[in-house]
């Protein structure tokens, strides 16, 4: 068998030094670094709304009392509707629908307002192009709440048995953590795991295979440098880089988008690193697997890919079927997400914290080990 | 190491690549001191020879030692006293340098390691130029470089591989002078080269086609092996005179220089019946000793031929 030497600190300072000093020089991948996060926190953090409002509407109005008038301005006061359009026929209004013109139509019949004081309990239609349902859901979620308030002003003295009741049951409903539910403070502190992913792998995934494609890999293996060596060497720089980006996200959370900061930030800084940790050894084995530069960025986008989607950043992770959910625990993501957001929003400590966070040390340990027996040492 | 000890001994060393036995059993004997030269033609498996000495590739088959190593099972530490310079420029284009050096240096875990960097640089004669990076030298820079580098650990063997392709005329002569220093003091080279001139410079020689060691030894000795014999000819209208002679039978090949034509054949009788015609005014024939180019070229030729078959 080989004899092993023994593993040199002198030979891990001298790649780290190398790696740094390369990094330095390559000023498009540095800014690539930096360049990420900010332009996804502007895009991600104003851009995106789960909430949306002044969703546009068109009123096909055939009735000429007052209490139709009186819902349609209720409607509009809630802001989560824009009457943009009125229309004559129902041809017209499915046209609008058909041309995405407007995403409601508002169809309230003839007689609406007299029946409606005579106790018929007339209807009234809205249709919805529901092609995305997260864009009327809440829209409409709210409707009932909507009219039953604007009712209430109308329908006093004799008419108030036609007032909506309070029914059987006095719900009362807390939102904790976010009770205004504001989506950026869901999505800001899960932009800190999205980005780290995804610049995290991408970095170490191109680590390795710039050195074969240079050819500068040869001369690497012809000196006496051990595996571990080399592929610690590589991560430890850019564990740096990942706290940069942790530290301007941390920054804009709470200048830009106002995200509470419950938890110990500490705590969140010390999780990130377990959190880099994992993304880079994964980075690292796909360099160990990937034969040059361009099948390691495809082999990091396979990767980014479902952890975006599987790991509740884009969609609520109690939304998919349990398959789906079991693929989404393998990945880090899934479980600083759950961190991050615990620790920012829900003020989590240390001990809720160590459910997930063995996980992702259970995840670094085997990308790091397979990269290391996949690392090889000769030409072969 | 005393001269005259083997420093490489390795026997049947064999390397396959898709099948195809890329490096033949081949056996190699260096001695400390000496500087032997590898010569063969492109993709003849010199390269896959030098990268299983020193570890970069693992024989099929083969034993032996180097540095008194075992050649199989000790490659960590032959690599440690081994100095390795590819064929390709391999140091890092985006380092000075002084970084390059030192960072060769700490793989080594050179105890006075800034020193060492120093001497280097002050060696290779671009102090003040340390902190440009290497990518922005020239070709005959970068060998200097990756030269220095590779001795920064005094090594006592190193492995070149074409070390002076496209490398200028006076920056090869330096570089061989250089060479000869360094054996002088002891270190030992296996060097590969295309070029004649080279070869010629080398205590001993090896040649190798197609993954087979044909001939070695001493310039003269490997010249002796191939037993050629070489007529020259002058005169008037030597381009068509070498065409007839091609097509006769019992001549290996002729070739121009200068002003005269070199015939030769390993079969000298043949070689005389062949030229017989054409021994007369206004051509004048001298039978020569064959150069070491002529050696190579028939070698080439024969194992062509038997590649073929």
């Amino acid at each position: 068998m080989t004899r092993h030497s023994h593993f040199s600190f002198q030979r891990l300072l001298g790649i780290i030094v190398k790696e740094f000093t390369q990094m330095r020089r390559d000023r498009l991948t540095f800014a690539m670094m930096l360049g990420i996060p900010l332009l996804q926190l502007t895009l991600f953090g104003y851009a995106i709304n789960a909430d949306p409002r002044h969703l546009p509407a068109a009123v096909l109005l055939a009735d000429q009392g007052p209490q139709g008038r009186t819902l349609l301005q209720a409607m509009k006061n809630s802001t989560y509707f824009d009457f943009v359009r009125q229309v004559s026929t129902e041809t017209e209004a499915h046209n609008l629908l058909a041309r995405g013109q407007v995403q409601f139509v508002v169809n309230i019949p003839e007689n609406f307002s007299r029946d409606l004081l005579r106790g018929d309990r007339p209807a009234l239609l809205v249709e919805a192009d529901a092609t995305d349902p997260a864009a009327t859901g809440n829209a409409l979620g709210q409707l009932n709440a909507i009219f039953s308030a604007a009712l209430l002003n109308d329908l006093k003295g004799p008419l108030e048995s036609l007032a909506a009741t309070d029914g059987p049951i006095d719900l009362r409903v807390h939102a904790l953590y976010n009770p205004e539910v504001i989506t950026q403070y869901n999505i800001v502190p899960g932009l800190m795991g999205v980005i780290l992913t995804m610049t995290m792998i991408m970095i170490t995934g191109l680590a390795i295979t710039r050195e074969r494609e240079r050819g500068t890999m040869e001369n690497l293996l012809s000196m006496p440098t051990r595996p571990s060596e080399v592929l610690i060497g590589k991560i430890v720089p850019y564990i740096f880089v990942g706290y940069i980006q942790v530290g301007v996200i941390l920054v804009a959370s709470y200048f830009l988008f106002h995200v509470p900061m419950q938890g110990s930030i500490l705590l969140l800084l010390l999780v990130a690193l377990v959190f880099i940790a994992a993304n880079l050894a994964m980075g690292i084995t796909f360099s160990t697997i990937a034969k040059n530069q361009l099948q390691a960025m495809q082999m990091t986008f396979f990767a980014f890919l479902p952890s975006i989607l599987l790991s509740g950043f884009m969609f609520p992770f109690r939304g998919m079927p349990p398959w789906a959910q079991l693929i989404g625990e393998v990945f880090p993501l899934t479980h600083f997400l759950r961190i991050v957001r615990g620790i920012l929003l829900k003020g989590n400590t240390s001990v809720e914290v160590m459910n997930q966070l063995w996980q992702i040390a259970l995840f670094a340990v085997v990308a790091m080990a397979i990269g290391i027996k996949r690392y090889r040492q000769t030409l072969d | 190491m005393k001269n005259g000890e083997l420093i490489v001994d390795v026997r049947g060393m064999t390397k396959h690549y898709d099948g195809r036995a890329v490096v033949d059993h081949v056996d190699l004997q260096v001695r400390a001191g000496e500087i032997y030269g590898f010569l063969g033609p492109n993709g003849s498996g010199k390269t896959t020879f030098l990268r299983m000495l020193c570890g970069l590739l693992r024989a099929d088959e083969g034993s032996g030692t180097c540095l008194g190593h075992d050649v199989i099972r000790e490659s960590e530490a032959i690599k440690r006293e081994v100095g390795y310079m590819t064929q390709r420029f391999s140091f890092w284009e985006d380092l000075s340098i002084e970084e390059n050096l030192d960072f060769v240096a700490r793989m080594y875990e050179l105890k006075k390691r800034r020193q060492a960097v120093r001497e280097s640089i002050e060696q290779l004669g671009l102090a003040g130029r340390e902190k440009q990076l290497a990518g922005q030298l020239s070709g005959g820079w970068k060998q200097r470089l990756a030269l220095t580098a590779c001795l920064i650990h005094n090594p006592k063997l190193l492995l070149l591989d074409e070390p002076t392709a496209g490398v200028d005329p006076k920056a090869r002569r330096d570089f061989w002078e250089q060479i000869h220093r360094l054996a002088a003091k002891g270190l030992t080279f296996l060097i590969t080269t295309h070029y004649m001139d080279e070869a010629e410079r080398c205590h001993r020689l090896a040649y190798i086609a197609y993954g087979k060691l044909l001939a070695h030894g001493t310039v003269d000795e490997v010249i002796g092996q191939v037993g050629l014999t070489t007529w020259s000819v002058s005169g008037p209208g030597l381009p068509h005179l070498a065409e007839e002679l091609r097509a006769r039978q019992g001549i290996q090949q002729a070739v121009a220089f200068g002003n005269a034509l070199h015939v030769s054949s390993d079969d000298a009788a043949a070689l005389e019946q062949a030229i017989a015609p054409f021994r007369h005014a206004p051509y004048d024939w001298r039978k020569i000793p064959s150069g070491l180019e002529d050696a190579f070229i028939s070698l080439m030729e024969v194992s062509k031929d038997n590649f073929a078959k």
